[in-house]
């Protein structure tokens, strides 16, 4: 089986002065995921590295990370793609980090938050909503989002301008004015048409790169 | 500490669902991860309810679900549970609708059904092939909009049981390593299935059952724990789920000389037989050498075209693309059979109540029973959000009972310290194997003995392993000393649960001699309605599970041959 070096981020805020990186030598195989072994430096070598993981499938948004300069989700990362040379394994950058791989995404849930991330109905109960297949299938893109952060964490107006909502709030808060059955309306509008809301956009567009539950 | 009238435990769908219900009341959640990472959004597929929205299925109703749902599990399911699932299901999917969950639409502007296994007709509503990711987005959104307070990244370790009724639990805070008591008059348990305990499995890595196991270390009963659903299609290598949404929408299985084997095994029901006998069948063409190297089969898409693919199946192409480096467009994904639900689980009453009061239940980590011995595909979502609500408001209906509410204050510090005093042993412990060898040992074992197909002479060694395992754990190190986001201590503290659960699950397939639904025994290929139509009970002891049975309700479907 052959090895890949993981140059891997350390940091314990209660604890250390300052970051360093640790190397590991993990073995790899057809289809390893950066996920996989980052779980077998914890089983085998060192289980004090820190990071986040739950479903291990690409659906659940635990596991963003900033690898060889790109952001990715660690569990659909295979190593062998990241080429031959070393692998730097690195926390969402412009976050506080927890320990680690572990960030601080206490800001970028607050923000979801403010954006009133639910349907606002005239009504509930009996048989539901009529909507067409089209309206229906104009908000699949939206819907495909994981909330990640790997947006947040990768956009220049978030990092310079903290009350903006950034990225991912924005984009849920369209997934409802996009949606039929929603009358949230001009009550929505405001909670992003501020100075430092959607206008604050510099598009820059880091965030249409930074995607990670995209291919 | 904290306290609250009623804690949920697992912020997945079941257990947002009882929050919600609860929502007026004084009520947190605890969730050792962000609820939206919960596995409940690795749900593909859909969620059933007797709409009737599909042309085909104009006459489904609410019975008839309940008939393929019985016949399904093997006549072992609880009839009054499932008839209560099948009934509220239709109202719960409306409110998830009213809620703003994003059904797929058929032409009408309704919510779109399709075909699911063992289904008599089509009744699986859909978000595409993210369906859980859709439910779980609506519930947590609700949960925001009702301002429901969630610990996050809490770990629980243990239930605390004071005055013959459940007084809280104990966990541990994972970024700091802080180990709390916490205080509630009502504890409901939603935290999943037990998947970690396999080599093999779609779970989610976190889905280790250990929330349920240490409810079991206090007096809570298990049920059913040997009926272990394995799914049909696994992607082949890594065991991330293929929706049987693929198989609804047309998908082939065949073996290595292109024959479409299933006309020998269900030659009406074909791929869409129930999960069990797909499984056993794609595991016995690649025992008999006509799988590809000895591992796999071919599941083909490639007849239903490139447009339907896109719009039906974006997930699972995706998937296919991204760990196996297959377009189901142009190539057969290569899929084997692997563990994905736990049948069995914390026996609860049609309410969601344990057998300890003031405990309740909901979702996979409880067992109704509305599975039996075999889940259909589309009723786990379903059974997340009509026993959540029930659970919710047995919970509330318990308290307004209750005298003599509020945190049982000595009972709960003896508890903490009592976590408190076994963490800081590990963690001072500096001899001893570390956890990662004796989780691994499990999994294999139970992959190995306790799989697809069952016999005496191995599941007896199955056991044995377990149990040798079990002292072993007890003297196992941590060699990650902090106790900031420690993940090495985090699941060595687990672990012994996960033994005790494997225990139960070995002991239980061992003692039930026949064949029925997933829990199939070469030794006894056949089921045994005279012996065996009962479900097994498991209760704790200090040298290990005792089992016991009690009958199946049965309210007006004889158990009959089950052919498909």
């Amino acid at each position: 089986m052959d090895s890949v070096q993981l140059s891997v981020f350390r940091f314990d805020p209660e604890t250390d002065k300052e970051p360093r990186y640790c190397d590991y030598q993990v073995p790899v195989k057809e289809g390893t995921t950066l996920l996989e072994g980052l779980l077998w430096i914890v089983d085998n070598f060192d289980g004090s590295l820190s990071f986040r993981y739950s479903c291990r499938e690409a659906i659940c948004g635990a596991c963003g990370l900033f690898v060889n300069g790109k952001y990715r989700l660690a569990c659909k990362t295979q190593i062998r793609e990241l080429g031959n040379g070393e692998v730097v394994v690195r926390p969402l950058p412009h976050l506080a980090v927890i320990k680690d791989l572990v960030v601080d995404l206490d800001r970028f849930w607050e923000k979801y938050r403010a954006i009133h991330p639910y349907l606002i109905a005239d009504r509930s109960g009996g048989q539901g909503f009529y909507q067409s297949h089209r309206d229906r299938q104009s908000l699949e893109e939206m819907l495909n989002c994981i909330l990640c952060g790997c947006c947040y964490s990768g956009c220049p107006t978030v990092q310079t301008n903290p009350r903006y909502p950034g990225p991912a709030a924005l984009l849920k808060s369209y997934r409802f004015v996009a949606d039929t059955r929603d009358k949230g309306g001009v009550e929505r509008l405001r909670l992003v048409a501020s100075e430092d809301g959607v206008w604050r956009c510099q598009t820059s567009l880091n965030c249409t790169e930074t995607v990670a539950s995209k291919p | 500490m904290p306290y609250h009238r009623i804690l949920v435990v697992g912020a997945g769908l079941a257990g947002l669902r009882a929050a919600i219900e609860t929502s007026f009341e004084d009520v947190a959640v605890l969730s050792r991860i962000h609820p939206l990472r919960s596995h409940s959004v690795a749900a593909q597929g859909g969620i059933n309810a007797a709409l009737g929205n599909h042309p085909e299925g104009r006459d489904d109703n609410s019975e008839k679900h309940a008939f393929d749902t019985i016949k399904g599990g093997d006549y072992i399911t609880d009839q009054d549970a499932v008839e209560l699932l099948t009934t509220l299901g239709p109202k719960r999917i409306y409110e998830l609708e009213s809620w703003g969950c994003p059904f797929s639409r058929n032409g009408e502007g309704k919510i779109a059904q399709r075909q699911f296994g063992g289904a008599g007709f089509p009744r699986a509503c859909f978000a595409a092939d993210r369906s859980g990711r859709a439910v779980m987005d609506t519930l947590y959104e609700q949960s925001i909009k009702r301002g429901i307070r969630v610990y996050e990244e809490w770990l629980m370790l243990d239930l605390i049981v004071s005055g013959g009724r459940c007084s809280g639990v104990v966990a541990m805070d994972m970024v700091s390593g802080r180990v709390s008591a916490f205080g509630a008059d009502a504890v409901i348990v939603a935290t999943g299935g037990a998947g970690g305990v396999y080599a093999r499995s779609t779970n989610s890595y976190i889905n280790t059952g250990s929330a349920a196991a240490f409810c079991y270390r206090r007096g809570a009963v298990l049920k059913d724990m040997e009926f272990v659903q394995f799914h049909p299609t696994s992607l082949f290598p890594n065991n991330v789920l293929i929706s049987e949404a693929v198989r609804a929408e047309g998908g082939q299985l065949l073996d290595r000389e292109g024959a479409r084997f299933m006309s020998r095994f269900a030659p009406v029901a074909m791929e869409l037989a129930p999960r069990d006998i797909v499984a056993r069948s794609i595991q016995a063409v690649i025992d008999q050498g006509h799988g590809f190297e000895n591992a796999y089969v071919h599941l083909d898409v490639r007849h239903i075209g490139e447009e339907k693919i896109t719009e039906r199946l974006p997930a699972v192409r995706e998937i296919a693309m991204q760990f196996a480096g297959v377009d189901p467009v142009e190539k057969p994904i290569p899929v084997q059979p692997a563990q994905h639900y736990t049948m069995g689980g914390l026996e609860v009453d049609s309410s969601g109540a344990t057998t300890i009061p003031g405990l309740f239940a909901a979702g996979e980590c409880a067992c109704v029973s509305v599975h039996g011995a075999n889940r259909l595909g589309g009723n786990s979502l379903l059974e997340t959000i009509v026993f959540g609500q029930l659970a919710g408001a047995a919970a509330l209906r318990y308290l307004q009972g209750l005298e003599g509410t509020g945190p049982h204050g000595k009972a709960l510090e003896d508890a903490e310290a009592e976590v408190e005093r076994h963490v800081e042993a590990l963690l001072s412990r500096d001899d001893g194997e570390r956890a990662a060898v004796i989780r691994e040992e499990m999994k294999r074992v139970m992959s190995d003995k306790l799989g697809i197909f069952r016999e005496k002479g191995t599941m007896q060694a199955g056991l044995e392993k377990i149990r040798e395992l079990k002292e072993r754990v007890k003297k196992a190190q941590v060699g990650a000393k902090g106790r900031r986001f420690n993940l090495e201590l985090m699941s060595t503290l687990e672990l012994p649960a996960m033994l005790e659960l494997s225990e139960a699950i070995a002991a239980g397939a061992l003692s039930r001699s026949e064949s029925r639904g997933a829990h199939f025994r070469l030794d006894h290929p056949e089921r045994d309605d005279v012996n065996w139509l009962k479900h097994t009970i498991a209760r704790w002891t200090s040298s290990g599970v005792s089992l016991g049975c009690k009958p199946v309700v049965i309210t007006q479907w004889q158990p009959e041959a089950r052919r498909y």
